[in-house]
């Protein structure tokens, strides 16, 4: 019953992560139906921005509880200023063209991020973990975990739910949903579908640097973050089903408790889980755990 | 659309080069090697371009072709090199036949997704594997052509005349492929799936059959690049690895089944003079003439040798 | 002694939820038929093609094909065995030329005569057509009146040639039974009648069974020799076109109260 609990709180944990890092890709493919490869480094730039602002905030001796509404505000600076560009200046004149072809346009942006950031951080690592050991621990089923797990899982829950939210609550989310269905048809009943794509995106890009920035306190901050990210969040959200926020949740935590549970009893098979998880769900539901319905084609 | 490949047409092409040969310098016969490798497994993207698909996950086959040479030679000390190819090719061939009844049914982006996330199951177990190496992976003897040991002067030319030829080989099943009713079949699935079914052609069939050719493709260019470094490690199987191939594939572009190797050739190109004058910049190049390529040259390097013939 | 039946839908259902798009379909077609089939939008008659074509399954029912049940083969296998069909919208190959539209339907077609082998050659002879997938494709062209077309991309087409080289593509297989849907939607008034006459005139010359989706009446009562009216996913008239057209119920829910005088009864002027 120990091992179960334990195996239970690292799986939630994992799983907000998951969730945390892959529902900006979820949200950008659903409005955009663009795959963001470069949602990678999104995550990458928040780590970097948040090691430098929380290095900042400690040295100037700011209050230490107060970091983390800089991380939060680092990362969607870090995610609005540099995704909108991209998407009003280059994206914008693709939406014509196969997805895979933007697609690949997104894997030549996240090479290009990739090799900024070194140009701009340099390829040392950082370290800035003073807001992960401000928490301390905490005991449960005698067994300590670092507080920083809470958090974690509270940041999940507060952009579920927030999302949430946004979609079923208000007008701009109602919006939303209409692109997501049909963007021609909401584009000739008055919707502004650039307007929403530039926000959607921003907002995409800023989640993943959100879970990057909140991740960075507990690794070392190297080149290179991005790499894994991107595949994994991939692998979540095509499981969920593209463009599907439930489906993105349901699959974190499948694919958190699975991975937590496979680590205490095979640690071999880490990577090897999450993506037998995506090949399994795929086999017995092509589209994913949730899809959107398909109009009739002849 | 597609040019006539003769055998006549690629010895020409192949002639001078292979001549040159023993008088070229260590590094540049490595480089075109590596391209011939790499080349072969964009021939296989090729394929899947013109039925409309992209495979995320070539690294897999790549991959699989690598570790069976070196496995074979490492662990067996069996290092005929012919057999080792055949090998490599017959490994990858059974792997693509097996996954490809799953794979065969998707399409756009979960096809793609779904071939990473096999070649990303392959590097997670090879990655903590340590009979294998984990990610130091292991070293290659010397192979031997037809028994014989070439003296270390002239291993890298004799690896370059095995490409050259496994390559020449492929290029001519490939091209009488392209240009059977079966190759229009590609264009058909990729233009309009539900015609092509309502016309008794089988996609899933089709797509199945150039899966597994390109999985064989893809292993041979996997056993040649392990033979030409002497070394692998589960990076061959890295989802960057993959991204490499669709790279070179879209640098080439599909006009031709010489346009995959024009793109690989630039590519080795690229890399050996970036990458170790700069290797900060390195994905900051590609990213940049991937996204160039794309918004410019939609039809890749390959279509300016066409531009050329019309200015005359 | 009468021509044999050829197909035979029984007792077939199908619902999308709560919309009943097929409602205990019975119908036989003779070999050599000519049916139109007629009925609002939404009535049914397109799912009845897709149904009978394989795109969609039946919820119930049977589909009998020259004696063999066919209810639950894919397209594919459908169409090689002999039924075939055109679209409402045309399916064609949009990156290609109309020849090369027709070269790749013959091509399909080469490969199904020669068992997919991997080594079938353009050049080589079709079995069972006697020439190579190009002449098939010149003589097609010729045959539909797309020759003037021949090199040109499909997106640069006019809505009636697309129409005629979506049938022209269907007619590859040499289908038994062909079922077009909407032959003459989307074109102008003018060409509407020389399309359907050409498409006739280059079916009918090998005895093919004919279905053809239409809502214009004149049309039908020109080339169809039998009528199925469809109405909410139910066949509720199947006759000759002098009885059906001018059904009760037809003229309630079809044709319009209004016109009943003015429909036509029996062939026109050719």
């Amino acid at each position: 019953m120990d091992q179960f609990l334990v195996v239970f709180v690292d799986g939630i944990n994992y799983a907000a992560w998951l969730f945390l890092s892959a529902v900006g890709l979820t949200l950008i493919y659903g409005v955009m139906k663009i795959v963001n490869v470069a949602h990678g480094s999104f995550y990458s730039l928040g780590a970097y921005v948040s090691a430098t602002v929380v290095g900042l905030w400690f040295r100037y001796g700011f209050d230490p509880y107060l970091s983390y509404l800089a991380l939060f505000v680092a990362a969607l600076l870090a995610g609005f200023v540099v995704g909108p560009p991209i998407e009003r200046f280059l994206l914008r004149y693709q939406y014509d063209k196969d997805e895979v072809v933007i697609l690949l346009i997104t894997y030549g942006l996240f090479l290009i991020l990739e090799d900024v950031i070194k140009l701009i951080w340099g390829v040392d690592p950082y370290f800035v973990s003073e807001p992960y050991e401000l928490l301390g621990n905490f005991e449960f089923a005698s067994m300590t975990y670092p507080s920083y797990y809470i958090l974690m899982v509270v940041l999940a829950l507060l952009v579920g739910l927030t999302l949430m939210f946004v979609l079923k609550k208000t007008q701009f989310g109602r919006m939303l949903i209409s692109v997501i269905h049909d963007r021609e048809i909401s584009s000739a009943m008055g919707i502004n579908v650039g307007k929403i794509f530039i926000l959607t995106f921003g907002a995409g890009c800023s989640l993943a640097a959100l879970a990057g920035a909140f991740t960075a306190p507990t690794i070392s901050v190297t080149p290179g973050l991005g790499v894994e990210v991107i595949v994994l969040s991939f692998a979540v959200v095509v499981t969920g089903g593209l463009g599907s926020m439930a489906g993105v949740a349901l699959a974190s935590i499948i694919m958190g408790l699975v991975r937590a549970f496979c680590i205490h009893f095979a640690p071999e098979l880490e990577l090897f889980v999450i993506f037998s998880v995506m090949a399994l769900v795929l086999s017995f539901r092509p589209r994913g755990l949730f899809s959107l319905a398909e109009s009739r084609k002849i | 659309m597609t040019q006539q490949i003769s055998l006549k047409k690629l010895t020409l092409l192949a002639l001078p080069l292979l001549v040159a040969s023993p008088w070229m310098p260590q590094w540049m016969l490595f480089m075109v090697t590596i391209a011939m490798a790499n080349g072969l497994v964009g021939l296989g993207l090729m394929l899947f371009l013109r039925a409309g698909l992209v495979s995320f996950g070539q690294a897999l086959y790549f991959c699989v072709g690598a570790y069976t040479t070196g496995l074979i030679s490492h662990f067996f000390k069996f290092n005929e090199v012919l057999i080792l190819l055949l090998l490599s090719a017959l490994a990858s061939g059974v792997l693509a036949f097996a996954l490809g009844f799953l794979l065969a049914k998707y399409r756009a982006i979960f096809f793609g997704l779904l071939s990473l996330a096999f070649s990303m199951i392959l590097y997670g177990l090879l990655a903590k594997s340590e009979a294998l190496g984990s990610t130091d992976g292991f070293n290659i003897p010397a192979v031997t052509l037809m028994g014989w040991l070439p003296p270390s002067d002239l291993v890298r030319v004799s690896i370059l005349w095995v490409a050259f030829i496994t390559v020449g080989i492929c290029l001519i099943f490939i091209n009488g492929l392209i240009r059977s009713p079966r190759g229009l079949l590609l264009t058909a699935i990729r233009d309009n799936e539900i015609r092509t079914e309502y016309m008794g052609g089988s996609a899933r069939k089709t797509i199945h059959l150039i899966y597994v050719i390109a999985g064989v493709l893809a292993g041979l260019g996997g056993a040649i690049a392990a033979i030409a470094v002497g070394h692998i490690d589960p990076t061959m199987a890295f989802w960057t690895t993959s991204g490499e191939f669709i790279f070179i594939t879209i640098l080439g572009g599909i006009g031709s089944v010489l346009a995959p190797f024009l793109g690989a050739l630039v590519f080795g190109v690229i890399h050996t003079l970036a990458f170790s004058n700069s290797p900060n910049t390195w994905q900051l190049l590609i990213g940049s003439t991937l996204i160039f390529v794309i918004l410019l040259l939609p039809d890749g390097l390959w279509s300016l040798t066409s531009k050329f013939k019309r200015v005359k | 002694m009468s021509n044999p039946t050829l197909l035979k839908v029984s007792g077939v259902n199908k619902t999308f939820g709560a919309v009943t798009a097929a409602s205990d379909i019975n119908v036989s077609v003779l070999k050599g038929e000519c049916i139109g089939l007629i009925g609002t939008n939404g009535a049914g008659k397109t799912t009845f093609v897709n149904l009978v074509t394989g795109y969609l399954k039946p919820d119930t029912g049977v589909i009998l094909y020259e004696g063999n049940d066919i209810t639950s083969l894919p397209s594919r296998e459908i169409t090689r065995l002999g039924i075939c069909r055109s679209f409402q919208i045309p399916q064609l190959y949009n990156t290609l030329t109309a020849l090369e539209n027709i070269e790749v339907s013959y091509g399909i077609v080469s490969l199904s005569a020669h068992k997919e082998s991997l080594f079938t050659k353009t050049e080589s002879m079709i079995p069972g057509y006697g020439k190579n997938i190009r002449q098939l494709a010149e003589e097609s062209l010729e045959r539909f009146g797309l020759t003037a077309y021949r090199d040109k991309l499909t997106r640069v087409l006019p809505g009636g040639v697309r129409k005629l080289l979506d049938i022209a593509m269907a007619m590859a297989v040499k289908p038994k039974i062909l079922m077009l849907d909407e032959p003459t939607s989307g074109v102008s008034t003018e060409e509407k009648f020389d399309i359907m006459q050409m498409v006739m005139n280059a079916i009918r010359k090998d005895g093919t069974t004919v279905l053809f989706v239409e809502h214009d009446m004149e049309i039908v009562s020109q080339h169809a020799e039998r009528v199925l009216a469809f109405y909410n996913g139910e066949i509720i008239a199947d006759d000759v076109p002098e009885v059906a057209l001018n059904d009760a119920k037809v003229l309630k829910y079809i044709v319009g109260d209004k016109h009943s005088s003015s429909v036509p009864t029996g062939k026109q002027h050719a």
